[in-house]
């Protein structure tokens, strides 16, 4: 009970910031929302035990992907005029069509996992104690090929902003 | 009813009016040791050597008036010493004081709590704290703080890097995340880390001068380029905030390397038998003189050494600590596989 209002009200900050940071105006004051959105999904992961993935969401995205973000926000001027606003290429309705697609999808994905698959069970027993073990042990063990090559799209992605800054090298 | 509740509250009630008090008096310390370093004598007037400086500073901190530039954006203006100090006085929840000690009958661990991922969560918080400082910059709207702003989370992004690498050596060798097994396990193995670590102490050292803005890394707040820094339009208690959330994070940082790379609170030497009198001296004491001793050598420093150039400041940051780190961290990686296991 206690665990199901702790959860249905951090979803609804969660919606609540996610809302505003696409309504708000100010661009910094959305970055801004951002963060506070994510520091409530950490929240959440705190509420389903996993404090390590909770502090690494504070760490990577609130301290450290935003603050990137904000750095652009800053560096860049997105101050423009009211009338830059109204985009006459702007395509609403597909816009709302997408939007419409994606919800229905994620409706059928929903109502398929939750009529097909029980409930899943306890995890399978790991041969180490402690959550951050845990998740270590996953990531080199079940997980060893998507997390090699999530690093190795990492790298990719360093070597390209490199060649992208430093042309003349 | 006492252990969940009363026990918890007191703690946190008096770890946080310790670390407001050790605060305000870091400050005045720090003028004291500057002005005896320079030949001066430092505050004298309030109290007996100035002792009371501290409480006349937050008096007339208080009694000013809060000005709001007009172009400002008020409310990440409000926002921004808040985010600052926040941050800062939370990570006192895992920092370890001492081993646990019996108070009238009742078992109480000298910390507020100790979770599995301690060391993961101060490095997280701190990381939440760098927005104080950006917004400080972007929101007074002011072209001085704005630069200072920019270069403080430039100079924090690059050297968070090299300190949490240091840090990932340390757990390493502890094989645990929480605050507490990282000094249980110094105790077992009879060794500070900073004497099988010391360049990972050093480059902690040297980062953590850095996350602080202290000098010779102080930046964000250059006074002769930048008019104080992103700090420039702050006023009154607002800028009081700022002012003792830097305070609040050096004696973090001090209290986490005490906690890392000097062993917490265990004596001195704990692999020398005949120095076990030292034993009785309470191990809250030990932590907090060597918390004080790290806490001295950082004015030490802001007193002799001058100011690096920005772009020296980067090249050190990425250029050498990182690359020692990474070094000292795949070294610690080999020697912990090969030959301790």
């Amino acid at each position: 009970m206690g665990e199901a209002i702790a959860f249905y009200t951090l979803a609804a900050f969660i919606l609540g910031f996610a809302v505003l940071v696409i309504a708000t105006k100010d661009t910094v004051h959305s970055v801004l929302f951002l963060v506070l959105d994510f520091l409530f999904v950490a929240a959440l992961y705190v509420l389903l035990e996993a404090p390590f993935l909770a502090v690494i969401q504070v760490l990577v995205y609130a301290g450290g992907i935003v603050v990137l973000y904000l750095f652009v926000v800053m560096l860049v001027n997105l101050k423009r005029p009211p009338e830059a606003h109204q985009d006459p290429r702007r395509r609403t309705w597909l816009g709302f069509g997408l939007s419409a697609a994606i919800l229905a999808e994620l409706a059928a994905i929903a109502l398929y996992s939750s009529a097909g698959a029980a409930p899943a069970g306890p995890a399978a027993a790991l041969p180490v104690a402690g959550n951050t073990e845990q998740v270590g042990w996953l990531l080199y063990t079940r997980y060893l090929i998507p997390f090699e090559i999530a690093s190795m799209l990492l790298l990719v992605a360093m070597i390209g902003a490199i060649v992208l800054a430093k042309r003349e090298l | 009813m006492i252990d969940t509740f009363v026990i918890p509250l007191v703690k946190i009630l008096v770890v946080l009016n310790a670390t407001l008090v050790a605060v305000s008096y870091m400050v005045l310390l720090e003028r004291k040791v500057i002005a005896w370093t320079q030949s001066r004598l430092g505050p004298m007037r309030v109290g007996p050597y100035g002792v009371l400086q501290p409480i006349a500073d937050a008096i007339k901190l208080m009694i000013k008036e809060d000005i709001t530039p007009v172009r400002a954006d008020r409310w990440v203006f409000t926002l921004a010493p808040i985010i600052s100090m926040v941050p800062a006085l939370i990570v006192y929840a895992v920092i370890p004081f001492g081993p646990t000690v019996t108070i009238f009958g009742h078992a109480v661990p000298l910390y507020v709590t100790d979770i599995n991922v301690g060391l993961l969560y101060i490095v997280s918080v701190a990381s939440v704290g760098v927005y104080g400082i950006i917004l400080a910059g972007y929101a007074s709207n002011s072209k001085y703080p704005l630069l200072a702003s920019l270069r403080a989370s430039a100079q924090l992004i690059s050297y968070e890097v090299a300190v949490t690498l240091t840090l990932v050596s340390v757990i390493l060798m502890a094989g645990s995340l929480s605050m507490v097994s990282i000094v249980l396990a110094q105790e077992q193995a009879r060794v500070w880390y900073g004497f099988v670590q010391p360049l990972a102490f050093g480059i902690f050292f040297i980062g953590s001068l850095a996350e602080t803005n202290r000098a010779p890394f102080d930046m964000p707040e250059a006074e002769q380029e930048l008019t104080g820094g992103f700090h420039t339009e702050y006023s009154g208690m607002r800028f009081a905030l700022f002012f003792l959330a830097e305070y609040a994070n050096m004696i973090v940082v001090s209290s986490v390397a005490t906690t890392l790379f000097l062993g917490g609170w265990l004596r001195p030497f704990p692999n020398v038998a005949w120095l076990g009198v030292l034993d009785l001296i309470p191990g809250w004491i030990w932590f907090l003189v060597k918390s004080f001793v790290f806490l001295y050598i950082f004015i030490w420093v802001r007193a002799t050494l001058p100011r690096y150039r920005y772009d020296q400041l980067m090249r050190l940051g990425w250029k050498v600590l990182i690359p020692l780190a990474i070094l000292n961290l795949v070294a610690t990686a080999i020697v912990k596989v090969w030959w301790l296991a």
